[in-house]
């Protein structure tokens, strides 16, 4: 053979975590997620093991959302007030891996709902989907500390994954994690160096190294998908060189992100150079998840179903080649 | 490999004569290790000197030019596989495939739409760089005829056939088309075609080891400015052979890998294509090639491109100061934001979308967003306050009156005080500046 294939000799791999438990296990989803465990970098198949491939989680608002744009709205107007129905439709007609609920309702400056409330929306979804559960909180931390116990409780035994850590506040979600035998997520502001605090002090809790997601913060194709994504490509390369505290799997927000520019929707009476809305904002959606995708993401959380189809037969194309 | 200044020291006269206006030989040499100096500074270099100093001190990927004059596209040139590293240089060029069954018309229209493609992004125009005719039925020579008239970019052009390519080459005169491509079948006809016509080559391996044999075969012939396609037309085997090429190139310093790639977008529609496409485009392509030609997909194939390429160490800046959107006067009103391109020209394009006419004021935070500077206090009441003070708004408007990034509303208590202007908060997202204008302005300041 006349070309030498070029071979990194990574020391390490990514740790595995496993989302969701079974009845045996001691939950009821009828499907756990298994992500994680890759020996090189993103589908080099010539190289190493890609033993689990890359999720999709679709996103589930407890309220009904605002704003909108109509080419994403309208597949979801029928179900939206309900995010039992939501998140049914969700994994039966689009065929989400699993799912991501967004606890929207807390935040104190909107409806403010209670932790009963939210606790009460987390079992509905659970009794709704068999598929495994991200619970996400409201992003006011003084006010996920307080409905995050509750919540936490709500799928006691389900193993879902809680968000999110910071570095500035990671005891109370961790304690309730630990508690109710779920899974966290990290979060860091696109800062590896904070990144791997967190993880520490959240380990430092006791929190299993196969039980923790890291989130570095995402942006959008047009606005910050390129600082997302050299941090995504240098935490796997941390990883695959033994770094311990960087090993585990990572998740990407596409879905908000892409549908809050405004290449996605804004009317084409206003941006005619940019062509038809209809399939715009799709193909924002896709793009910056391809890059993820590419850059190491293991969960993707996205949004509208036909982008989410789109990622997924890439998935399936991406994991299904053979070493050259 | 880098040289070591002790390898270049063996290499020169070491007579000290001081002519490359270093005292010393070694000194010199050193110089040359760190790129600070270049060898044809030393007037006494010997020529196997300088042969053997040029060969291992090469850039492990070289740089190739595609057409010639102002719209030239330079490709490769590459020297890191992680843009966190270093950056990428050379944006990957973006080529349009005509297909030459297509009508005199047709293809009229597709090119000058191709050329006159442009986007606004960041203050700058993004524009596509390259037409690809694809000879399906044999008449390469006369689209090639057609597209040297109409196209202001320069050529790719695709044919297995010498003679095809021959007459192409003929029509195109001194236009430095580039060559697609030598395989094993026609190599030695194409290869003294790039000759013939000094013109940059495409060599195509239906594998790796293919590929490796007819480059190396193209560096004995002395072709220089080769292109690279690995054969691959499944995406998964694309992104491997990318990968494989690169690494080759830049970690091995591989000499016939050392040549930028061309790809090619696959798919059944639109989506996949574009799905295809940004693989490409964040995985090494020196070329993309896509018969995609709308709006949508280029948009995005174009952003794509700018987000890969852009240096991860410096954000792209506006200088701070009073920047004027339409014809302000001294009654328009004042809008606060950061120096990061993005967000400047965000803001100025929705403020310009809504036909208000505005002022300005930009803060220097170093080139980053609003929250990210006021997350890194880059954005604070007082540094705000005193860009306030300092960039001469004062003069320019009849009352203090000045708009907040919704995002940072907490600022607003604390810059009133800093500076002594009434603050008014506007919308998180610039988009609603127009609605904002319309319905909320004039009734929030009636309270000042
Ligand atoms: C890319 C990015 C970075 C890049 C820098 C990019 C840059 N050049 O600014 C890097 C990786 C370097 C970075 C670093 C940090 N970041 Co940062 N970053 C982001 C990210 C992903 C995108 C930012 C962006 O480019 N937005 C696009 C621009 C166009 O948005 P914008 O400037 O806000 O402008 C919009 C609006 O504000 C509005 N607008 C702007 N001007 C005006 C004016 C008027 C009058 C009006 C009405 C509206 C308006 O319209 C614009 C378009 O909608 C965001 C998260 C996210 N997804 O948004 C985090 C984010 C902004 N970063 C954050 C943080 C904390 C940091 C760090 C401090 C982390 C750390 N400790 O290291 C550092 C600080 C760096 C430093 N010391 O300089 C936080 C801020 C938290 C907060 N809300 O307070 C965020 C929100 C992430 C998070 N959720 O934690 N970051
Ligand atoms: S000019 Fe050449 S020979 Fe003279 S000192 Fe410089 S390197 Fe040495």
């Amino acid at each position: 053979m006349p070309l030498t294939i070029p071979k990194e000799r990574w020391t390490a791999e990514v740790q595995t975590a496993t989302i969701g438990a079974t009845e045996e296990e001691g939950g009821t989803r009828t499907s756990t997620i298994t992500i994680g465990g890759e020996q090189t970098l993103p589908f080099l198949h010539f190289e190493g093991e890609t033993p689990n491939r890359p999720v999709i989680a679709m996103e589930v608002l407890d309220e009904t959302p605002t704003g909108w744009p109509e080419p994403l709205a309208r597949h979801y107007e029928d179900v939206w007030d309900d995010p039992a129905a939501w998140a049914q439709k969700a994994v039966e007609q689009f065929g989400a891996d699993l799912i991501c609920l967004r606890l929207v309702s807390a935040n104190p400056d909107g409806s403010n709902a209670s932790a009963d409330q939210c606790a009460e929306t987390i079992q509905s979804v659970l009794e709704a989907v068999g598929v495994p559960l991200i619970i996400w909180g409201c992003d006011n931390d003084e006010k996920d500390n307080e409905i995050m116990p509750f919540c936490s409780q709500a799928g006691s035994g389900e193993r879902c994954v809680l968000g999110s850590a910071t570095e500035d506040n990671y005891k109370t979600i961790c304690a309730s994690a630990l508690a109710d035998g779920h899974l966290i997520i990290n979060q860091s502001p696109l800062d590896i160096n904070i990144q791997k605090q967190v993880n520490i002090l959240v380990t430092d809790m006791g929190m299993d190294l196969g039980d923790i997601i890291m989130y570095q913060v995402t942006g959008s194709l047009g606005y910050g998908v390129e600082y997302a994504y050299s941090i995504l490509e240098r935490t796997r390369l941390a990883a695959l060189d033994g770094d311990k505290m960087l090993q585990m799997p990572m998740l990407s927000i596409v879905g908000s992100e892409a549908w809050r520019v405004k290449e996605a929707w804004q009317p084409e009476e206003d941006a005619p150079e940019w062509g038809p809305l209809e399939k715009r904002g799709i193909i924002w959606e896709v793009a910056t998840a391809t890059l993820f995708l590419h850059a190491a993401t293991d969960i993707l959380v996205m949004r509208h179903p036909e982008a989410v189809a789109y990622v997924r037969d890439h998935i399936d194309e991406m994991m299904s080649g053979q070493p050259v | 490999m880098a040289l070591t200044a002790m390898d270049i020291y063996k290499q020169l006269p070491k007579t000290n004569c001081g002519d490359c206006g270093i005292p010393t030989c070694l000194a010199f040499a050193m110089k040359l290790a760190q790129g600070q100096a270049s060898l044809d500074e030393c007037p006494h270099v010997t020529e196997e000197a300088t042969a053997a100093l040029e060969g291992s001190s090469a850039p492990p990927m070289k740089t190739v030019t595609i057409g010639t004059g102002d719209n030239a596209l330079q490709i490769g040139g590459q020297t890191v596989l992680f843009r966190h590293e270093e950056t990428f240089h050379n944006p990957c060029g973006i080529a349009i495939q005509v297909n030459t069954s297509l009508s005199e018309e047709e293809t009229r229209e597709r090119i000058t739409t191709a050329c006159k493609t442009e986007f606004d992004r960041v203050g700058m125009m993004f524009d596509l760089d390259l037409i690809a005719l694809n000879d399906d039925d044999g008449s390469l020579p006369q689209a090639a005829q057609l597209a040297t008239e109409v196209s202001t970019l320069p050529l790719v052009l695709m044919s297995d056939d010498p003679g095809s390519m021959h007459g192409a080459l003929e029509a195109c005169g001194d236009g430095r088309p580039l060559i697609y491509a030598a395989g094993a079948d026609n190599f030695d006809e194409m290869a003294a075609l790039a000759k013939e016509f000094d013109c940059p080559l495409v060599i195509r391996g239906q594998n790796l080891d293919e590929l490796y044999e007819l480059s190396e075969k193209a560096g004995e012939a002395g072709l220089e400015d080769l292109v690279l396609d690995s054969g691959a037309r499944e995406l998964n085997a694309v992104l491997q052979n990318q990968t494989i090429v690169e690494r080759a190139a830049i970690n091995e310093k591989v000499k016939p890998m050392g040549f930028p790639t061309i790809g090619f977008t696959i798919g059944n529609n639109e989506v996949e294509k574009i799905i295809s496409a940004s693989e490409l485009i964040a995985k090494y392509a020196g070329i993309v090639v896509t018969d995609l030609l709308t709006r949508n997909a280029l948009l995005t194939m174009v952003t794509a491109r700018l987000n890969i390429y852009t240096d991860p160490q410096k954000p792209i800046q506006v200088e701070s100061g009073v920047y004027e959107i339409g014809e302000p006067d001294e009654t328009s009103p004042v809008l606060i934001t950061t120096n990061f391109s993005l967000t400047y020209y965000t803001v100025e394009a929705d403020t310009s979308a809504g036909n208000i006419d505005a002022w300005v004021v930009v803060v220097d935070t170093e080139g980053t967003s609003v929250l990210t500077a006021w997350a890194a206090e880059d954005f604070t009441a007082e540094t705000i306050a005193k860009t306030i003070e300092e960039c001469g708004i004062e003069e320019k408007v009849a009352n203090k009156i000045a708009v907040l990034p919704g995002g940072v509303a907490v600022l607003s208590g604390e810059l009133e005080e800093a500076s002594g202007w009434n603050i008014v908060v506007g919308p998180r997202e610039s988009a609603g500046i127009p609605t904002f204008f319309k319905t909320e302005y004039e009734e929030r300041i009636a309270q000042f």
